[in-house]
């Protein structure tokens, strides 16, 4: 009997503004995997998550997840978790730590419906797991960037998804601290048997914890295992760039 | 006491408070959503709809009302639909509602004292009829905000995330929009086209001074809003001063206040920092 994907793309066609932005990506997913999207800037990473999630409608091709299409998931979405880019808030928004984990429970299940007891304890949990019990109630924006992150990571955690897809989560970290939250993160993912989706521009970092790379820039270049696609003369090609530079090191 | 015993004084106040709930509360979605410039935008347009009332004997408010939903509903579409800029719209609007508006009043025939008072307020000339417009208003406004507080709230924070979650983010914005226009449409009786927009920025302004909590932004925000009015009402009563002018000088005083404190407090944790080291 054949596995369902838990990510399956056909075709994926998006046009913006009668440009491509994507073309025939053909993407499959299994419960349990890691996957790094990778690609230069602009190569459509973030539009291909935007996809996934139903946030953008494909051009042509289609999408789906658990089987479903993302407009078709109903209650079913409360199984993706999303860790949108960190950049994009406000530093100065007046929330505690918990009032943003909370903000992943925040879904269309429970639309225009009052919290229960168990939905604050399931952020409570989720901030456990993430090691910032202690600081829920401090000023979000006077956390670290690391501890940022992590509590984004919490949010996208707390509605306890099956699929978790995450947004350039090393932006604009220094090097131990992405170590650290990717470490917590595989930790994770093992132990709840979470399926991955994360797009990194940051290709030594992310090959390190992915179990699978896909290597994009407009169309689908290379993917398969780490060593596989790092190994491609195709991954030169999709960042028109040699090796040497990508890595600052020889091949092998 | 006196200032109660005047039937015209007892509306004022009842005018005062309504308006000053529901300004404090929309002030805090206006301040964390940066609608600012909305709030200001449709406040001055909607002298065009205004004028459409007193040409064709219509209660101004409701005419006024109607036009500036849908002038919010016109913005908040084309904005998030017609790839223009919501400043850019904000912008045409402003302007040509006035146009509108001023062009409109000069076919009426004579002298027309209304037009002061839309432009600047009189609240001490809010009828029962208008107090009865005011709380429908007020009914509707709160509902929406209670029902779905937590949704506005993500919205504000993470519209991305939001629309990844399944929730119809487009409508509650458009939904808030539809608030923000109706609180300024009742807030015109109170202080005017020219002033109702202060009322939507200056509380929560001066609240999120005060707290870095989310419930005490709005709880000091509505307290701010409450003291202005009735600060503001008081104080023309016995000086006989515009009401309308004053409740927004109280406001703003307040504003300056918060504002002095944040710096204050700023200055006392550098000093003890450097006492310390």
């Amino acid at each position: 009997m054949s596995r369902q994907p838990v990510v399956k793309t056909i075709n994926l066609c998006f046009s913006f503004n009668g440009q491509e932005v994507l073309k025939n990506i053909n993407l499959e997913i299994t419960a349990g995997e890691m996957v790094g999207i990778i690609g230069p800037n602009g190569a459509g990473k973030t539009t291909l998550l935007r996809l996934l999630l139903g946030l953008l409608k494909p051009s042509s091709g289609h999408v789906e997840l658990f089987g479903l299409g993302p407009d078709k998931m109903g209650e079913k979405r409360d199984a993706v978790g999303y860790m949108p880019q960190r950049t994009n808030f406000d530093r100065n928004f007046p929330l505690s730590v918990l009032d943003v984990v909370k903000m992943g429970l925040v879904t269309s299940s429970v639309f225009g419906r009052p919290f229960s007891r168990g939905h604050l304890e399931k952020a409570k949990l989720s901030l456990e797991k993430v090691g910032l019990l202690s600081l829920k109630d401090k000023h979000f924006g006077e956390l670290s960037g690391g501890q940022q992150q992590r509590a984004f990571l919490a949010r996208a955690l707390c509605k306890e998804p099956a699929l978790l897809i995450l947004d350039e989560p090393n932006t604009g970290l220094d090097l131990p601290t992405q170590y650290h939250f990717f470490s917590l993160l595989q930790e994770l993912q093992q132990a709840e048997n979470l399926t991955v989706v994360m797009v990194s521009h940051d290709l030594a970092v992310i090959a390190r914890y992915a179990n699978k790379l896909a290597c994009i820039n407009r169309a689908m270049h290379v993917h398969g295992t780490p060593p596989e696609v790092l190994n491609s003369p195709l991954l030169e090609k999709a960042y028109r760039c040699e090796y040497e530079i990508l890595f600052g090191r020889e091949r092998g | 006491m006196e200032i109660f015993t005047y039937g015209f004084m007892q509306r004022a106040f009842l005018a005062v408070t309504m308006v000053g709930l529901l300004c404090s509360t929309l002030s805090f979605f206006v301040v964390l959503n940066k609608l600012s410039f909305m709030g200001a935008g449709i406040s001055h347009a909607i002298l065009g709809g205004i004028a459409i009332g007193v040409l064709t004997g219509i209660n101004p408010l409701y005419s006024g009302g109607i036009f500036a939903v849908f002038i919010a509903l016109l913005i908040g579409y084309m904005s998030k639909y017609g790839k223009i800029q919501e400043d850019t719209l904000i912008g045409i609007f402003f302007s040509s509602g006035m146009a509108l508006g001023i062009t409109l009043i000069s076919f009426k025939e004579g002298f027309f004292p209304e037009l002061f008072s839309f432009l600047f307020g009189n609240v001490l000339a809010v009828s029962w009829d208008d107090l009865r417009f005011l709380a429908v208003v007020m009914a509707v406004v709160f509902l929406f905000v209670v029902v779905f507080f937590k949704e506005l709230l993500t919205i504000s924070f993470d519209e991305e995330l939001a629309k990844a979650n399944g929730l119809p983010a487009t409508a509650l914005y458009l939904g808030l929009l539809v608030a923000l226009a109706l609180t300024i449409i009742v807030s015109v009786k109170v202080v005017g086209v020219v002033l109702s927009s202060a009322l939507l920025v200056i509380p929560a302004a001066a609240g999120f001074r005060f707290s870095k909590n989310y419930r005490f932004m709005l709880l000091f925000s509505i307290l701010i809003g409450l003291f202005s009015g009735f600060s503001g009402l008081t104080l023309s009563y016995l000086y006989n001063i515009p009401s309308g002018a004053a409740i927004v000088l109280f406001a703003a005083a307040v504003f300056f206040i918060s504002y002095l404190n944040l710096v204050l407090s700023k200055l006392r944790r550098n000093r003890g920092k450097e006492l310390q080291l």
